[in-house]
């Protein structure tokens, strides 16, 4: 037990939390922007299996990374791609869909490497190719932060770089706006013009593109194979980071990283004999609390608004 | 030669314009309208008069059947909002199409952004501009302040500037005052005769009067869909424009004998209610209803009458004061404790509360007591014993339909009227609240559920009515309070008595009662 603390407090531990959160941000952010558009899309850890096995076949047969990249981000774009047609044009559940491509991403993945590669399990057999990991000049050599910050693979920077572009594309630019007027009210985006489909596809289809990466992450950095259902529930575990951060680019990371460290700190439990599913139930429980206290915090604030304005006549 | 000038004038004409909704309601019946350059022009009409069709029209929401738009001579087609905005006319809506978590220069440069490079949103300047066509036209806003955070009026003057800010020259303003107290609303007015100096032609949609003989200068009228007529304001008077509005040529006779007056049923005690935007919409009311009496509740709409109706059908909680049903305290009581108390009800959004559209017409009739004794056996519906209920009640009230098992939204809007009221009748109530019961509905509907308020009140129910209808009200009502600006106005002991041009009068506020007299509401 007295090491597992130690471990806790160790720069091990926190180097794991920057590199598991990694698909959570990528995911979340993907999430942060379904959100302000208004669509309800639970399809992420379909498109995370399909871009990580993506990835995976790409580089193998290109024998490219970069290469490989385009695949899995195609990959994961279909799936993108096929929800936003049944959903934002044929208007079908949101819900349906959902459940229903995430189920497509578990079984389509195996089913495409059972005959890819004659197994079920994983890719091991194939000779794809990885994301490198990179050591930052002058940051890796200071103490402590460096070991901590330094020696990512090259996905978790961009995770983290996909924060600002996020914070960026909805608060500085033109499109930004259009997304949260058009999630927010519609009818009034409509009324100045604005082609309200038009603008939920690009939301998703940006987001489709993240979700990717974080799944690349996966099986292209992480481990160095795809795994099946190798994704654990991450897809979900971002749209709650996303509802916790209250659709923030900047708190939804900062969720998305306790989430991130739970997944950390169920490693760590796995070496200790102490049953993984107790920290599997980490980020959950944090879910339920968060929701409850910002829903309370929400309620707080609308009354004032509420008073306040009531109180001017 | 005079001709000519005055046609020079127009700067817009709506010519013989004839709109036919889907469900067969004419809405506009070849109205011709139009107005000059520079005026504030009022389009006055009860509710369902066709103004907000035509305004639709105008704006490119609704096309017309039949007619042709001429904007400065020239014949034009409005296909859509963004093409009405092309041709210089904008409209405020009664629901703003702001965004409520962007700030006020970003709802105002929406759709059309400013641009920073190739990329990026210039926030700087959609504040600039903002600032500078708010001071231009003397409506002053603070352009990084968040829309939720605003007050209605204030929302308002930014819609209004929202749409300068794209260049129109006729502003249509939707029954502007509605959301308004009166100081925002005298705030307004000022603000649009500022506009009609810098040579804005405005149409403003109202049914109050002294806001339209306040602030415009000529006049439509319309009713049931047509012109009625048109005037210089300073030609006419608050009755004569009244007259126009709600003139009817005949009303429909009722028999009725004397009301029979039995002990209290609802007793409405200095009851009072605040909207969600902090406005007071319903102020110390205090009425009695009767055994055996029709009350019916007279006024313009928009004065208070939904609000207290959604109180005393447990839809909206009860704020301030206290409404007593059968003598127990409303406050407390679930809805289905205040039906257990001999209360029903007939909403004014039938669709919403009274219907459930997709389902059969016997599941409907019984939708208020499914779950008593009587139509359960050994915890399953008594299917049968419902059918027989069904059956009866559609034969009792003659309810057009192809059986009990047929869908509700086959039917028409009078036969679903005929619905509710036989599920709420059929329980042999104490108190009925009936909203609008006849809304929407044909003369025959209308007839057969007036006859049947009457017929419960001769059984002894208290009947309490909402109506927008002043015939229906003049009609079956035995007492009738007026509603103006959430209070009783005026209390008419006697239905039979009132001249309908005074009732208008009353509802319209040029008339008043005195305290005492409002005071003999309560018994």
């Amino acid at each position: 037990m007295n090491e597992l603390v130690n471990y806790i407090f160790s720069v091990g531990f926190a180097n794991s939390i920057v590199r598991m959160s990694t698909p959570l941000i990528f995911v979340s952010m993907a999430a942060v922007l379904g959100a302000k558009a208004n669509i309800l899309c639970i399809a992420y850890e379909g498109m995370m299996l399909f871009a990580a096995l993506g990835g995976v076949i790409g580089s193998a047969v290109f024998q490219n990374l970069f290469a490989g990249m385009l695949c899995g981000v195609l990959a994961g774009s279909i799936i993108a791609g096929l929800f936003a047609y049944f959903v934002l044009v044929l208007k079908t559940k949101d819900m349906l869909v959902g459940l229903a491509l995430n189920t497509l991403g578990s079984g389509g993945t195996i089913f495409a490497l059972y005959m890819l590669s004659g197994q079920k399990g994983s890719s091991i057999s194939m000779n794809s190719l990885q994301f490198p990991s990179v050591a930052i000049p002058v940051i890796k050599d200071i103490p402590v932060l460096g070991d901590i910050l330094s020696g990512h693979n090259l996905l978790t920077y961009l995770a983290y770089l996909s924060v600002v572009l996020v914070y960026v594309l909805l608060y500085k630019t033109p499109l930004g706006l259009r997304i949260r007027s058009v999630g927010e009210n519609p009818d009034a985006a409509e009324s100045v013009g604005t082609d309200i489909v038009k603008v939920k596809v690009i939301a998703l289809m940006i987001g489709g593109i993240l979700a990717s990466f974080g799944g690349m992450f996966m099986s292209m950095g992480y481990t160095p194979y795809f795994t099946r259902d190798m994704m654990n529930g991450r897809g979900f575990n971002a749209i709650a980071a996303q509802n916790l951060g209250v659709g923030h680019p900047l708190l939804t990371m900062v969720c998305a990283m306790v989430f991130g460290m739970a997944d950390a700190f169920g490693i760590a439990l796995q070496t200790y004999r102490i049953p993984s599913q107790v920290a599997s139930m980490v980020p959950y429980i944090t879910t339920l609390l968060g929701l409850v206290i910002i829903g309370q915090a929400q309620k707080k604030k609308e009354k004032k608004r509420a008073l306040m304005l009531g109180a001017r006549e | 030669m005079a001709k000519i000038a005055e046609k020079t004038d127009e700067i817009l004409s709506m010519q013989h314009i004839t709109k036919i909704y889907d469900n067969g309601f004419m809405a506009n019946k070849d109205i011709t309208f139009s107005i000059r350059k520079g005026e504030i022009h009022g389009l006055v009409g009860e509710n369902g008069a066709g103004k907000s069709t035509l305004m639709k029209v105008l704006f490119g929401q609704e096309t017309a059947e039949e007619g042709r738009i001429l904007i400065d001579g020239k014949e034009v087609h409005i296909t859509d909002p963004l093409a009405a905005l092309d041709y210089g006319i904008g409209m405020v809506h009664q629901h703003f199409m702001l965004v409520p978590s962007l700030t006020v220069a970003e709802n105002m440069v929406l759709g059309s952004e400013p641009k920073k490079g190739r990329l990026f949103f210039d926030y700087r300047k959609a504040v600039r501009m903002t600032k500078e066509i708010a001071e231009k036209y003397g409506l002053e806003v603070n352009p990084e302040k968040r829309v939720m955070d605003l007050s209605v009026g204030y929302k308002q003057r930014v819609e209004i500037l929202k749409i300068l800010l794209r260049g129109v020259r006729i502003l249509l303003l939707d029954e502007p005052t509605a959301v308004l107290t009166p100081q925002e609303t005298e705030e307004l007015f000022i603000q649009l005769k500022n506009l009609r100096k810098n040579g804005f032609t405005i149409v403003f949609i109202s049914h109050k009067l002294n806001e339209v003989k306040e602030i415009c200068d000529r006049i439509t009228v319309l009713r049931d869909g047509r012109v009625v007529g048109a005037a210089d304001v300073a030609d006419v008077t608050e009755q004569d424009i009244s007259k126009m509005m709600v003139g009817r040529d005949i009303s429909m006779d009722m028999e009725k004998k004397p009301a029979e007056r039995g002990e209290k049923m609802l007793c409405v005690n200095h009851l009072g209610f605040t909207n969600m935007y902090g406005k007071k919409a319903v102020k110390d009311v205090s009425f009695d209803v009767c055994r055996g009496e029709i009350v019916g509740i007279a006024g313009v709409e928009g004065n208070g009458q939904s609000e207290l109706a959604r109180m005393l059908t447990g839809l909206e909680e009860i704020q301030e004061g206290i409404v007593t049903v059968n003598g127990k305290d409303m406050k407390k009581m679930s809805i289905r404790q205040i039906r257990e108390e001999g209360v029903s009800f007939i909403s004014e959004d039938r669709m919403t509360y009274d219907l459930a559209t997709s389902v059969s017409i016997e599941e409907n009739m019984i939708s208020d007591r499914f779950y008593k004794k009587e139509y359960n056996r050994r915890g399953l519906m008594d299917r049968e014993k419902i059918a027989e209920e069904a059956d009866r009640l559609i034969e009792d009230y003659k309810v057009a339909c192809d059986g009990r098992n047929a869908y509700m939204r086959t039917l028409s809007g009078g036969n679903m009227q005929k619905v509710i009221t036989a599920r709420e009748c059929a329980s042999n109530p104490s108190l009925l609240i009936a909203s609008q019961p006849t809304r929407g509905i044909d003369v025959g509907a209308t007839e057969f559920i007036r006859r049947k308020l009457i017929a419960l009140r001769d059984q002894g129910t208290a009947v309490l009515l909402f109506s927008a209808d002043l015939a229906e009200i003049m009609q079956i009502s035995d007492r009738i309070l007026v509603f103006y600006g959430g209070e009783i106005v005026a209390h008419i002991t006697d239905a039979a008595q009132i001249d309908e041009t005074i009732l208008g009068e009353y509802m319209l506020n040029i008339r008043t009662q005195s305290r005492e007299e409002i005071g003999g509401a309560v018994i």
